[in-house]
């Protein structure tokens, strides 16, 4: 069944067409990756509405590329200026960019690019095997645990986007009530369209994204008139040769770090919220405590590289899992991937997998061979990463603008949509400069309808609100959305040293045991079991270290 | 007394925002059916946003003056004061709004093309300056991506995107 799903998948795939696209979107994403100030997901939404007239397997595995190529992108910046062209090779110019100046830029090139590659791949392959059988896990969800997920997704991008919770919160909220505007999912009546026929189908939700996310980042990319003029960057060098050979013996040589940054990666992606800019500062961190040489980290050690770009390439394959198993978007790109499904008429479901497997396999596949293609790709797109630099900042700002408006209009031939795009852009701006994390807002109003309709559906079958906290997985969204959202909270009086903290992460093990025993079964409690253990064990380590609180920094 | 600080502000505004939304809610129609109504789900919301303004009313006003989250600020380009010193800083992104608004508002006349083209143009100018030999490059580079696009929608993916009136004719 599987292999015949990948094949019929390859099928899909092989046409000359399909292949250059990718080529096309892995070189485009790999250009957008480099540019600092340029956003991965900006680039997944700028290409959205290329896609729109394209077959569902053809437009998707065209995003698919330019994700991929984004992510590994980031790296040219960072090693060869020291400024990353992404938030989530943030960590890569902490090593790459000494090493480049120490000398050996092609090396460090080569170990980002193969180490994007290993990323990758492993990643692709945990999408491919595991995706299915967290759809499995999806089927039993009932309406009540749908919308406790969602609800789940919401705080927790909250707690993790920003320094202020509640500014995450006010965000996600603005996000949900925004989606709230046109006809409602459950009896179909028009909500807030103040008079206005244009509104009673709601905001287009490219749109509302392409305006939030694009729109307002080009508007910062700007503000500043200065730097607006200056080229993309005017620091470092970039007459190098990517040393391919000897960065594969160096990686073949840190596998380790290979393979627990990738899997960092793939849960950070697993995680709603958590994407590549925590992916790869994590995976740095876990590498240098591993290492028998911390010292070494940030003047221009391997591993320095190699672990924040194996995870970063790896967080994708985590976030399309759940996108595809669950249809919960783990982070920014992976809600604009379900904006690419939803406009090809494709719901992602737990039943997704099985009712479209060739969509589904194709985008694995995609996934899988976009990634041969980045490696294929990146000794070239170096030498138009040096002419893509010299582009000034404003040059590149108007005519993407440009672009957007094009897109934009391009998605339902409608006007309006276009109006959309300027308020949702001045208001993205706006709240950027007030502090408000704009990947809630995008996740609220990409989830908003679904915990709707799924609240509409839970109270159909009975107004009692019990099952809310009676049914396992709801109440196991519950607790973990509660401690998600207390998180925040936990780290800064931690820093503080008060005493409660000392209890945070044993409470959340004894909490989170119990919906797992709920559930039954001979996997599920002994896994509760394993948590419980955990959480008596690090109560009994505290009680035996006189109730002492460490603060790391 | 003491003056409020900017997330003061923005929280007040915020709570307007709810209750103006919350009144709107009342023009939402009631159907016969259905156990969840239509304006339940966004009044919920409200409530959710209100009560989340009013916790962002309080620690704003708690850290005194000083707004809490300063991380915008840059002492390298400090703003001036008043009004003349919000648009100074802000030019940009204003002129960029500006210009949108107005090729929106002259879509029906000049269509996507011309439109996006003098967009683009006029932007680059206002952004980068005119001197020079740049008003022959901005236009070149206006020309080119725009009308490139423009075909590429047009006669590659058969999107029939807003002649204008002047292409109109042709």
């Amino acid at each position: 069944m599987v292999i015949e799903n990948v094949l019929g998948a390859f099928a899909e795939l092989a046409n000359i067409q399909t292949i250059t696209l990718m080529i096309v979107g892995v070189a485009g994403g790999l250009i957008a990756g480099a540019i600092p100030g340029f956003t991965i997901a900006m680039a997944v939404v700028l290409t959205l509405p290329f896609t729109f007239g394209m077959p569902p397997v053809m437009g998707l595995a065209t995003m698919v590329s330019v994700l991929v190529g984004g992510l590994s992108g980031g790296l040219m910046a960072g090693i060869l200026t020291g400024i990353p062209g992404t938030p989530s090779s943030v960590a890569t110019t902490f090593d790459g960019f000494p090493m480049a100046r120490k000398g050996e830029p092609g090396l460090a090139l080569g170990i980002g690019v193969w180490s994007s590659f290993a990323g990758g791949i492993i990643s692709a392959v945990l999408l491919m095997t595991l995706a299915p059988q967290l759809a499995r896990v999806g089927l039993e969800f009932n309406p009540w645990d749908y919308f406790m997920l969602v609800m789940f997704a919401l705080t927790i991008t909250a707690s993790l986007s920003g320094k202020n919770m509640i500014k995450g919160l006010i965000a996600g909220a603005v996000g949900l009530l925004i989606r709230t505007v046109g006809e409602d999912q459950a009896v179909g009546m028009s909500r807030f369209d103040f008079g206005i026929d244009s509104l009673l189908s709601g905001f287009d939700f490219i749109a509302v994204l392409i305006g939030l996310f694009a729109f307002s980042q080009l508007l910062n990319d700007v503000r500043d008139p200065k730097d607006a003029r200056k080229a993309l960057t005017e620091r470092g060098s970039v007459q190098v040769r990517i040393e391919h050979g000897r960065a594969i013996r160096v990686l073949l040589k840190h596998w380790v770090v290979v393979v627990r940054s990738s899997l960092i990666g793939v849960f950070t992606g697993i995680l709603p919220g958590a994407g590549g800019s925590i992916a790869n500062i994590l995976a740095y961190d876990q590498a240098k405590k591993a290492s028998k040489h911390p010292e070494k980290f940030g003047t221009g050690t391997p591993e320095g590289i190699i672990a924040p770009e194996s995870s970063n390439n790896a967080v994708e394959g985590g976030a399309l899992m759940i996108l595809m198993a669950l249809g919960i978007p783990g982070d920014v790109t992976a809600a604009i991937m379900l904006g690419a499904l939803l406009i090809h008429d494709i719901v992602p479901s737990p039943t997704f997998i099985t009712e479209e497997p060739i969509l589904a396999y194709s985008i694995f596949i995609a996934f899988f061979g976009a990634t041969f293609i980045m490696i294929a790709l990146q000794s070239f797109m170096l030498r138009v990463f040096v002419l893509v630099t010299k582009v000034r900042m404003y040059v590149l700002a108007s005519v993407i603008l440009g672009f957007c408006g094009i897109g934009v209009f391009a998605l339902q031939n409608v006007t309006f949509d276009l109006w959309t795009l300027l308020w949702f852009g001045i208001l993205g701006f706006v709240m950027r400069h007030f502090g408000f994390p704009l990947a809630p807002m995008i996740l609220g109003v990409v989830l908003g309808n679904i915990a709707e309709l799924n609240l509409a559906r839970a109270l159909a079958i009975t107004t009692d609100l019990s099952p809310f906290v009676t049914r396992p997985w709801s109440l196991f969204f519950l607790i973990i959305a509660i401690f998600s959202a207390m998180f925040p909270l936990f780290q800064g009086h931690r820093k503080r040293k008060k005493a409660w903290t000392l209890f945070f992460m044993p409470v959340v093990c004894f909490a989170v045991a119990v919906p797992l025993f709920m559930m039954g079964g001979v996997p599920r409690p002994v896994l509760a079991t394993i948590i419980i253990s955990y959480g008596a064990y690090t109560l009994w380590r505290r009680a035996q270290d006189g109730w002492h609180i460490e603060v790391k920094d | 007394m003491q003056r409020l600080n900017r997330d003061a502000i923005v929280a007040i505004f915020l709570l307007a925002f709810c209750g103006v939304l919350f009144w709107a809610s009342f023009e939402i129609r009631q159907p016969d059916y259905g156990v969840l109504l239509p304006s339940t789900w966004p009044r919920v919301i409200i409530g959710v946003l209100a009560f989340l303004s009013v916790l962002y009313l309080i620690q704003s006003l708690k850290s005194g003056a000083e707004a809490i989250d300063d991380d915008k600020y840059d002492p390298e380009h400090p703003r001036g004061l008043g009004f003349r010193g919000l648009l100074v800083h802000w030019k940009n992104p204003l002129w960029c709004f500006f210009l949108f608004f107005l090729y929106l508002l002259s879509l029906p006349v000049l269509g996507m093309l011309i439109g996006g083209v003098t967009f683009v143009y006029v932007l680059m100018g206002v952004l980068g300056g005119w001197d020079g030999n740049k008003p022959y490059l901005h236009a070149a580079f206006a020309i080119g991506t725009i009308g490139a696009m423009w075909s590429l929608f047009t006669f590659g993916l058969g999107v029939l995107l807003p002649p204008g009136m002047i292409l109109g004719q042709f």
